[in-house]
């Protein structure tokens, strides 16, 4: 157990390993009730967050999930966070925003500020009225959807609906953050245990597992997914983070939108790539990336050994003048400082795992 | 003959040290402990130092990672290192099923057996473990 953003986090149940190939090979479970969930209700909640976020929320389709980021004027990442418009049994609709646990205060103090313009939203955060559950792998659709009222399985990539399960209610989303199929579910807080425990008394026979943040970190990864502090943060903006998909730059505003155009056009100074170090040794976080000629171009961002590749890869932020913008792969030769030892290092496109279809 | 783990003895940052009488000297056999393997988990990479490097009790001589973190190793003994298991970082494996026989990482000709009092019984280091645990 490790402490993370006010909240007691597991790091591993039975080991990052073992977890992570039972996430790969069947389905595994995340307890992510780390994560910020901030609820906006009311007219005009869609206009408050459309002004917020890279991507569009105004005309949002009830059941739509949108990924994108919440920046500063100079384009830096506030957070990465996702963006729902739900409709309860009732009838009324709200969206909910999932934020990083770690940005959760942050957000909250850069949203309060705007909700005065938009005098009939109110923004209240239900992170710790509800807990988060993940359950991510190729098997956790077939084998969960039964345990809920709706046909979750017909559910979309993402997409999300408010249904039930054993007649309490739960938000499923068909979202996730390691790069497999699965649901992600938000459950009263009373209710978590034994949500949690029906599902691995479901699973058990197919062998799922309990998965800590060990396992959720090598897994996206792999997946070639930022993590908020790593790949983002608010000296990283969206379009070198490679995030240009999660930005929706014509025909609106939003705070960031005239920095985040003018770096789109003329191009970013750093961009993200993959790197396969070669060896067994694995590089980390903060090791300098070295040119040809030993000079630093850039730095590891994330870096691990790989359970699916059986090898040491990493992302890391360098000089954009080295890549091609097309592959997203780097044309020099790299190496890596790690802790002395120039290690080198072949740039491949991410993401490094690919589910099979 | 098997190495009885309960005949060891511990540094709290769990290494482990059988002490022999090797002629005219006193030979430190030096691995980690099963409880640090369990605790790492999934061994990915070990650096190991030269034979001949003078080590002092307290002192880094390589390190262990695994997935999730690099792990110092240090030194329990003072001394000259005479022999250095070079294998053993392609057989983590091994080491794993195997930390007190196979998965010893290197001998040490000890200089000074002053360091020696603040090792652990095996007693004092199981309860050190459990209540890291």
């Amino acid at each position: 157990m490790a402490p993370f953003a006010g909240f007691q986090m597991p790091i591993q149940y039975q080991g990052i390993v073992a977890e992570h190939q039972a996430c790969r090979s069947t389905a595994a479970l995340f307890d992510v009730s780390h994560m910020g969930r901030l609820r906006f209700d009311g007219e005009g909640s869609a206009e408050l967050l459309d002004h917020l976020l890279s991507r569009r929320v105004i005309g949002l389709p009830i059941g739509a999930v949108r990924y994108g980021l919440m920046c500063n004027a100079e384009g830096g990442v506030l957070d990465d966070v996702l963006v729902s418009h739900l409709q309860t049994p009732s009838g009324s609709q709200y969206h909910l925003l999932v934020v990083n646990a770690s940005n959760r205060a942050k957000i909250i103090r850069w949203i309060t500020p705007h909700l005065a313009d938009f005098s009939t939203v109110t923004m209240s955060d239900r992170t710790e009225l509800t807990a988060m559950i993940a359950i991510q792998g190729p098997r956790a659709v077939e084998v969960t959807a039964r345990l809920f009222r709706a046909h979750v399985d017909q559910l979309k990539r993402y997409r999300a609906v408010i249904t039930e399960q054993f007649g309490k209610p739960v938000i499923v989303s068909r979202t996730g953050y390691t790069g497999e199929d699965g649901f992600e579910l938000i459950v009263r807080a009373d209710e978590a245990l034994r949500v949690w425990e029906n599902l691995l008394l479901v699973g058990r026979e197919y062998g799922f597992c309990a998965a800590g943040l060990g396992a959720r970190d090598t897994l996206r990864l792999e997946a070639g997914m930022p993590l908020y502090g790593h790949e983002l943060s608010e000296q990283i903006d969206p379009i070198s983070a490679g995030l240009r998909f999660a930005c929706t730059l014509d025909g609106r505003s939003f705070i960031g939108d005239e920095a985040l155009r003018r770096i789109s056009e003329q191009g970013p100074e750093q961009v993200r790539i993959g790197l396969l170090p070669e060896g067994k040794r694995p590089v980390r976080e903060g090791c300098k990336v070295l040119g040809p000629n030993d000079e630093p171009v850039g730095w590891i961002t994330s870096g691990a050994p790989s359970p699916t590749l059986q090898r040491p890869i990493a992302m890391a932020m360098v000089d954009a003048a080295l890549v091609d913008r097309t592959t997203g792969v780097a044309q020099v030769d790299l190496r890596i400082d790690n802790r002395g030892h120039h290690q080198p290092a072949t740039s491949v496109p991410l993401p490094f795992y690919h589910r099979p279809l | 003959m098997a190495r009885n783990p309960a005949n060891l003895l511990y540094a709290k940052s769990h290494e482990w040290v059988d002490i022999a009488q090797e002629g005219d000297d006193k030979v430190a056999t030096i691995g980690i402990s099963a409880f640090a393997i369990e605790q790492l988990t999934d061994l990915v990479y070990m650096d190991l130092p030269a034979v001949g490097k003078v080590v002092a009790a307290g002192d880094e001589f390589g390190e262990v990672e695994s997935v999730k973190a690099v792990s110092p190793l240090y030194s329990p003994v003072d001394g000259e290192i005479i022999a250095v298991h070079s294998d053993l970082p392609e057989r983590l494996d091994e080491l794993k099923e195997d930390p007190y026989d196979f998965g010893w990482i290197l001998k040490v000709r000890l200089s000074s057996e002053a360091g020696l009092s603040q090792l652990l019984s095996h007693a004092d280091y199981e309860q050190q473990c459990g209540e890291a645990g």
